[in-house]
């Protein structure tokens, strides 16, 4: 009897993850479906142009490192997005609190001299990820404290850090090195860079591991259950006698300190120094990475390595199959589309909504 | 008796919903000019039948005749078109429109191009004489006392020249002296030749006004009757299935200290008016201070502010001797307290939460259910197993979402969670609205052991039955105060309803005393 009803229950697991699996999947594939008809228009074959994609992509050592080191920062940014969600957070500013981390990290990396390269490394990463996390406490504490919704004010504070980041690569935190003439800070020394073995960049490492991190903070935690309540039914968290004002802040601390992490990462393992050009979008990517992923740490790993994928192998579609690469541009905006309007994804594929489990852009929105 | 033709008629109706059989082969008949009570506990299929009659579901099988014509109803549109007129729980009423505002809304006579508002005032006064129904046409709905509303939904349908009236829970709202003017109300409407079912649960309202009654129970007619046939106790057998025990068994109470203390306490509202106008009462150990009155006169803030959900504007909240330092549920909870809400998919249950975990909803941060940060699963099931066998909550698994639990087992969730902490002060707020006759026995029961058991209990709730049954002193709240604290078996029912009406307390209780 006991068996049974556990046999039932494990069914019931299998077919739960096969539903909530169903809108993404059928979102990426409604995706690429609209992506062929716009690439066989512009006359060019779709099957070549996704086939060169995957070449690129996945075909290759080569192609796996670049795949691996475009998904890293996705991965970091889309829990940054996810974390704060379980919470009933719309944080938009991940990529704000991902400039943060970058530069800071690039200072600890180039100003810091004499420790050994281990340390410098981890000192460079833990001050990206404080940095980040603590410009995530001011929407935070704004909306704690004034009622400020969290999707205005993050979005102003990213104009803030893009300025005050600028600023600082540009001023006070500017390579100085003779024939110089552009905005970046001077390249980190090599004792604070992240290594790739290989194929395998170390930051990815970090990012599955933070990954993990997340889903046991979440899941396995009292603060998780803390975070999961009050983004579940906030009336009864305060019944409970949850301090949620306080929750509120600490999720978007945790949350920004994964996209300054990310930033961070970005810097030690990639770019080498604090350039404003080369995190454009990384934040805001994370945004449908994690809704690609179902706002699920886990969830978001496969989500960010398709994007990652497709970023990595757009170079080989465009040389082979001669698309542009933008056309990977206009297939991530109709993914993420798809998953948002998740309602066409459901009708097309006969999906029944499940109550509860449906994510709800517009929380906050007056709801609260 | 000879065969009258039937206003409605209802025969084998049949309606599934996926994995329960809502309504099963229903044969229901309405007379003309008969009130019908239908009567059953929650999820009975009473509301499925009365939907599936005013064409907002389609059933499965079966057929519907109205004055002995077959008739299929598609929608609402229908119903109305066909002389059927609901008058739902909760009002439909616009509040900033006046009475005849309200009336011709959806209908609205037109002289040209503009609205005919003389017609429909003229409306108002005909079908108020008509049915002798008294409302100012020209009154806005939001200044009316709920039991006039009440009248303006009724008249509301006959304006749409409803013949047939469904009336669902129609003496929730009202004060026991409305409930006697409704009863006025629905005999005039009889004798008018309008035909009316009554749904309801309550048995004594059921025995007062009904010509027949049909007892449903799970999806089905378990019979008919009528009140000269049966007792209380036969109907609520018929609805439960089995004996129920009506009177709550309870010795004397045995009150010892004070527990709470309450002093002059004012508190406001959403809108910043003050809700809770100086009230001032204490609960002692061992003893249950109901509070009565019509809902919105103020419960819901007292209860929030005494447990630390609402902020007070002035006054004082003592639990144990101590005041709360900074009002806070969880201080107030790990001192003894236990919170019945209101409203309790708002606030007792997180609805998509697994029954486990909701049990452990205020203490999860402590040992056994956490070690160090991380929660102890195996402590939260081996909790959630003892708890729901103990309290007997139906349900498949203690991994079941809460949502999918019916109210009163979502209710039993909540008690079982809050009569497993050791309680000094218990705060039930409506505890068994809108639950079976099953479970609030159940509740009932537990609440009464609670009391023996030491703890002081403060129940506030719009039953006046249950207030009766459960307190031993009883508090009377309108419009913020408290207008009389009696002791429960020292005062009438109809001395209360007064007092909740807001008759003052000196000539209602001397009144009474004066013959005694």
């Amino acid at each position: 009897m006991a068996e049974q009803q556990n046999q039932q229950s494990q069914k019931g697991a299998v077919r739960r993850f096969l539903q909530s699996i169903a809108v993404p999947l059928g979102a990426v594939a409604l995706a690429l479906l609209i992506g062929a008809i716009i690439i066989e228009l512009s006359g060019a074959s779709a099957w070549e142009a996704y086939v060169a994609l995957a070449k690129g992509a996945f075909g290759s050592a080569e192609g796996w490192r670049r795949t691996l080191e475009k998904t890293t920062p996705l991965i970091f940014s889309g829990l940054a997005v996810a974390f704060a969600f379980k919470a009933g957070l719309f944080n938009i500013g991940a990529q704000g609190q991902l400039l943060f981390g970058a530069i800071t990290a690039a200072w600890v990396g180039f100003a810091v001299h004499g420790l050994p390269p281990g340390l410098h490394a981890a000192l460079a990463l833990i001050a990206g990820t404080i940095a980040g996390g603590l410009f995530g406490a001011i929407p935070g504490a704004l909306k704690t404290y004034t009622g400020a919704h969290e999707v205005i004010t993050t979005i102003m504070l990213n104009y803030i850090a893009m300025g005050f980041t600028d600023y600082l690569a540009n001023g006070p935190l500017k390579d100085r090195s003779p024939g110089n003439i552009i905005a970046r800070t001077p390249e980190i020394l090599p004792s604070a860079k992240l290594p790739t073995w290989g194929w395998l960049p170390f930051g990815f490492i970090l990012a599955v591991l933070a990954a993990v991190f997340a889903w046991w903070v979440l899941q396995r935690t009292t603060l998780g259950f803390e975070i999961r309540t009050v983004g579940q039914n906030p009336h009864a968290a305060r019944y409970a006698g949850m301090k949620v004002a306080r929750t509120v802040i600490l999720t978007m601390v945790i949350s920004a300190a994964f996209a300054g992490i990310g930033g961070a990462v970005e810097t030690q393992g990639v770019v080498g120094r604090y350039e404003p050009g080369f995190n454009a979008n990384l934040g805001f990517d994370g945004i449908t990475v994690a809704l690609l992923g179902k706002t699920n740490p886990f969830g978001v790993i496969p989500a960010a390595m398709l994007l990652g994928a497709m970023r990595a192998g757009s170079n080989v579609m465009q040389f082979d199959a001669h698309v542009a690469q933008e056309i990977t541009d206009v297939v991530q905006a109709l993914m993420l589309f798809f998953v948002a309007a998740d309602q066409i994804v459901r009708w097309l594929l006969r999906i029944r909504a499940e109550e509860g489990e449906k994510i709800t852009l517009s929380t906050g929105w007056g709801s609260q | 008796m000879s065969e009258e033709t039937l206003a409605l008629e209802v025969r084998n109706i049949v309606k599934r919903f996926p994995g329960v059989l809502a309504n099963d082969h229903v044969n229901f008949t309405l007379r003309k000019g008969e009130v019908h009570a239908l009567l059953g506990e929650n999820g009975a299929g009473k509301t499925t039948l009365m939907n599936i009659i005013y064409g907002l579901y389609h059933p499965d099988e079966g057929e519907i005749y109205i004055n002995g014509q077959k008739v299929t109803i598609d929608s609402p549109h229908d119903a109305i078109r066909l002389g059927i007129g609901m008058v739902h729980q909760h009002f439909m009423l616009v509040p900033v429109f006046t009475v005849a505002e309200n009336l011709i809304l959806g209908a609205e006579p037109t002289k040209g191009w503009t609205l005919d508002l003389k017609a429909a005032r003229e409306a108002v006064i005909r079908l108020s004489e008509q049915y002798g129904l008294e409302v100012d046409p020209d009154a806005v709905v939001e200044d009316l006392p709920v039991g006039v509303q009440q009248r303006v939904e009724i008249l509301k349908a006959l304006y749409r020249d409803a013949k047939v009236l469904v009336l669902d829970e129609p003496t929730a709202v009202l004060t026991p002296q409305e409930v006697e003017e409704l009863f006025v109300i629905m005999r005039q409407l009889k004798e008018r030749g309008v035909s009316i079912i009554f749904i309801t649960h309550k048995l004594k309202e059921v025995l007062a006004i009904a010509d027949r009654i049909t007892v449903m129970r799970r999806g089905r007619v378990v019979g008919t009757t009528t009140p000269s046939e049966v007792t209380e106790q036969d109907l609520a057998t018929m609805m439960v299935g089995r004996e129920v025990v009506l009177q709550v068994d309870k010795a004397p109470a045995k009150p010892g200290d004070v527990v709470l203390s309450v002093q002059d306490l004012e508190v406001e509202d959403e809108r910043g008016l003050i809700a809770v106008d100086g009230v001032s009462l204490e609960v002692r150990e061992g003893e249950i201070l109901g509070v009565a009155g019509v809902q919105g006169n103020g419960q819901t803030e007292l209860v929030e502010a005494i447990t630390g959900l609402r902020e007070i504007r002035s006054g004082k909240v003592v639990l144990g001797g101590h005041e709360a330092p900074d009002r806070n549920p969880r201080y107030l909870i790990e001192h003894g307290m236990a919170h019945i809400p209101e409203d309790r998919q708002k606030h007792g249950l997180v609805l998509s939460y697994p029954i486990a975990d909701n049990l452990v909803l205020c203490t999860y941060y402590k040992p056994p259910f956490a070690k160090g940060l991380q929660r102890n699963e195996e402590a939260i099931e081996e909790n959630a197993k003892r708890l729901v066998k103990e309290y007997d909550v139906r349900t498949p698994s203690i991994f079941t979402p809460a949502r999918s639990l019916s109210g009163g087992n979502q209710q039993k969730v909540i008690v079982a969670r809050e009569f497993s902490r050791p309680v000094k002060l218990l705060v039930a707020n409506q505890p068994t609205r809108g639950l079976d006759v099953g479970s609030i026995e159940y509740i009932h029961k537990r609440i009464v052991e609670m009391r023996d058991q030491g703890a002081a209990v403060l129940l506030v709730s719009a039953e006046l039955d249950e207030i009766l049954s459960l307190a031993d002193r009883i508090a009377v709240m309108y419009r913020g105060k408290i207008v009389a604290v009696v002791d429960a078996d020292k005062v009438t029912r109809a001395q209360l309803g007064l007092l909740m009406a807001g008759s003052p307390a000196e000539d209602v209780l001397d009144k009474e005393a004066v013959p005694a």
